[in-house]
This record gives C-alpha cells, structure tokens and sequence, in this order.
C-alpha cells in the first residue's frame, strides 16, 4: 500500500459529501411536510402514499437504476420535460445523481419523522392553538423541539444511505469523476482494476465513518425510550 | 408430522435430481461474447443432452478476480488474452491458454443512418455524451481509448466521455438514447437487438493494440470431462462459422 489516497480518490471522497449534504438538506425541505401529513391525516390514500414512500427500501437498486435511466433518457417523460426546460438530460450528471437519491433515500428520512410525528400528543398541538399559535409558529415551537430527535435521526439516516448508494449509481451515472464517481464506484474499479490496496482504504474509511456515524447518532439520540 | 415428510420429500428429490443430471458446467465469458456464446452452448446442448451448461456474463476483469477468489467457473473466456494468461501462469488453470478470436471495436448510434461517421467527428459539440467502457478494467475499453488517443481525438472527447462497466453496459447507454455515439464491441452492434435499432462503423485496428481474446479451463475443473468437451468443441467448424458470423475474426485468418 503505497499512498492512501490518490487525487481521484480524495476527489470522489468530496463528491459523495457533496451528494450526501444537497442530498439530505433537499430531504428534509421534502420529507417534513410528507412526513407531517402522513403523521396527522386520516385520509384513505394514507396506506397508498406510505407505501409508495416506504417501495425504495424494498426494490432492488437496478430496478430504480433501470427505470430512472429509460425516464431520464431523451424519450421519457422526465427526459422530455429536462429537456424542454433547456437542462439537457439528466443521466450521467451531478444534477441526475441528486434526484436519483433524494427518491432512493426518500423513506429513511419520511419514516423517522412520521415516527417522531406520530409520537407527538394531540393535546400539545391543541394547547398551542388555544394559545393563538400559527400553524407555524405552532411547527417551530412545539413541533420541532418535540420532534427533535427524529430530525436527527432522518437527516442522519439520509446522509448515510446516501453514502451507501452504488447500484442505482453505477446504472445511470456513467462513472464520470468530479460528477458521478462517489466513492462506492471507485472502490469498485479499484477491485476490478485488482488495486486492492487502493481499495482497502477507501473501504475501510467507509467502515470506519459508518460506524462512527451510528455510534454517533445511538449515543446522543436513544430516541423512543425515554418519553 | 405431514409437512416434515413432505419437505423431507421434496428435499429428496432436489437432490436426487442434482446427483441423477449429467455432467455440469459453468462457463464466465466476457459480456462481448453474449450472443455468439449463446448459439453455440445451445448447439453444444443439442450433442450434450443430459448434461447442463450454465452461462454468466460480465466483464472479463471481474471474473478473473473472482476465479483467484475460488469463484464456481469451469471455463473462463475472456475478451483480454493477457487475463488468462495470468491465471495460467499463477497456477489457476488447468489447461493451456487458447486464443479463440479477434474483436473489434465499433462507433454505434442508434439510428438507423447512412452517414458513416469517423473518430474525428466524435468532437463535434452536437455530440454531447460518448460511451466508453471503463479502460481501467474492461478490454474494449483499454482499446476505445488506445483508437481514440491515436486518432489525436482524446483531449478533445475526454470531457464528453461516460464510462460503462463493461461493453454491454457501454451499449445500453446508447441504446436508451443517454449517449448519442458508443464505441462497443462488433460483436453487439451485429446482435439482432441492436442491430435493429442502430448503425455502426467499424474502427479501424490500426489504431489499437489488437483486442486478443482467450479462454482457460479453470483448476477445478481440471477431472471434468465436459470443460474438456467444451474446449475441444471451440474448435469444431460449427462454432468457428458461429463465431465469424458474430464480427469475431479467427485467430490465424486475415483481419
């Protein structure tokens, strides 16, 4: 093993930080009010939306790869629409990768907050409307200290599978470094290209920060057990 | 009581059926090699009745780690001679390398045009997105680039550049429209899918180091009778006509 990391390494460690970060921040703006909703509604589409939320977890990353690569491409929808709009195609871009997480990391985020939602008590909310809160004064002081530990966790949760992505990468990004080669992709070209050492340390590095992270987040955040 | 015995039952028979089937193979072969390597398992099927020839596809980089890994593969055909080799020489084989054809690379787009187009016109900036497989581990890789680094187009097309991680995956980019030119293997461009779909322009093998192709038996297949069948069958007539019709060239024929 010579050196650690090389230029393309420390490149594609930045990229996946990068992706991770816009990523997390766009989830959260999103997840908050799907979250909320799916929280408090007592509509019949609830089961629907909660499981077309939760289909990530369960679908294999080719089949989100497959069919974001034929609807990003020139003749699918999203393709058309990307196009129209003067954006060009989504494939094989930093702009397509984003999108591509936001929906693959979508329920790792919904699902802590519907959970931390859930959890809180009607009558705080109706306290605060006999007290004359707003809507959102009522989300920023009650809501949000309540639910706390539920942002946490999503944004935790989001950030990290996001940096754990790599079949729905490798089907549309194109391997291009400075745009879409993450560091998942990189560690796998590095064993396929047998440089083993190379891939040791990213790999390891990868260990290492997902442990980190969820030591992190399990020791200032047992969440539930306490309420 | 019932569903013990039942299951105890089918288990049986799972392996029954297992230990009554012929001889068995598995064969990794370079994803280049798909459609050729299909008619010719299914025309060694016909000779080989009771046994079974199971085929996996993917890049010839990969398998080559995984044989050293101990993965299940008989045969191992692969689109860069020099990976077998390496296997032969660090004590994985149990035969000797067989070079067993040529590739060639090709531009392919898919539509259906009369323009046959040149490595240089791949600058042209309506062209946004060209597919390659990745040259650090896929043979036509390595070769696209060797073509397109001779033909003085490299520094000019690097930025437009998407990376496939093998040759069949290069073509799909292509294929669903992401990329507008791929530089892939003849041997997909002649397939009936994207043959249909799209036109190609062969590149000329001048322009790179030839794309030496060959296949090993691999050390645990070393007491199997059928790899042996196998190996030998590559050379029948039958598969060399096989392998031309798919845009492979012979090894010791004119290219």
């Amino acid at each position: 093993m010579d050196s650690a990391f090389s230029a393309a390494d420390l490149s594609a460690i930045w990229l996946t930080f990068k992706l991770a970060t816009v990523v997390t921040f766009i989830l959260l703006l999103i997840g908050t009010p799907m979250a909320w909703w799916l929280a408090r509604t007592r509509s019949g589409w609830k089961g629907a939306i909660g499981a077309l939320v939760a289909l990530p977890i369960v679908l294999p990353p080719t089949v989100i790869g497959f069919y974001l690569l034929v609807m990003m491409g020139p003749d699918g929808p999203i393709g058309h629409l990307t196009q129209s709009l003067g954006m060009g195609l989504l494939p094989f871009t930093f702009t397509g990768l984003v999108i591509a997480s936001v929906f693959y990391s979508l329920p790792f985020v919904v699902q802590p907050l519907q959970n931390a939602f859930e959890s809180i008590p009607e009558r705080a909310l109706e306290t605060a409307a006999t007290l004359r809160a707003t809507t959102l004064d009522t989300f920023f002081s009650v809501v949000l200290p309540l639910a706390k530990p539920g942002f946490l966790t999503a944004a935790v949760l989001g950030f990290a599978h996001t940096v754990g992505e790599f079949g729905v990468v490798l089907m549309i990004g194109g391997n291009i470094p400075e745009q879409t080669r993450v560091v998942s992709v990189q560690i796998y070209d590095h064993v396929e290209a047998m440089e083993y050492g190379s891939a040791h340390w990213l790999s390891a590095g990868m260990v290492v920060f997902s442990f980190v992270v969820l030591l992190l987040l399990y020791t200032f955040n047992p969440t539930g057990r306490r309420k | 009581m019932k569903s013990a015995r039942l299951v105890a039952m089918l288990f049986l028979l799972v392996v029954a059926h297992a230990a009554q089937a012929g001889g068995q193979i598995t064969i990794a072969a370079a994803a280049d090699l798909k459609f050729a390597m299909d008619e010719i398992v299914s025309l060694f099927g016909k000779a080989h009745p009771a046994e079974r020839v199971a085929t996996v596809y993917g890049s010839s980089g990969k398998f080559h780690t995984q044989i050293r890994q101990g993965a299940p593969y008989d045969l191992y055909f692969s689109a860069d001679i020099a990976y077998p080799r390496a296997l032969e020489a660090d004590g994985f084989a149990a035969s000797g390398v067989q070079a067993y054809a040529l590739g060639r690379i090709v531009l392919w787009r898919a539509s259906r045009t009369v323009k046959a187009l040149s490595l240089n016109d791949l600058a042209d900036p309506a062209i946004q997105r060209i597919a390659i497989a990745n040259p650090r581990h896929a043979p036509y890789g390595k070769r696209a680039e060797e073509a397109l680094r001779a033909a003085a187009v490299w520094d000019k097309v690097e930025a437009k550049l998407v990376y496939g991680e093998n040759v069949a995956q290069t073509a799909q980019f292509v294929q669903t429209g992401n990329a507008q030119i791929g530089l892939i293997a003849l041997s997909l461009a002649l397939s009936p899918e994207l043959s249909s779909q799209g036109s190609y322009t062969l590149i000329p093998d001048s322009l790179h180091q030839p794309l030496e192709q060959g296949f090993v038996i691999t050390k645990r297949a070393a007491d199997n009778p059928l790899a042996q069948d196998f190996s030998r069958f590559m050379r029948s007539p039958e598969v060399r006509a096989i392998m031309m019709r798919h845009g492979f060239v012979l090894p010791g024929k004119t290219r």
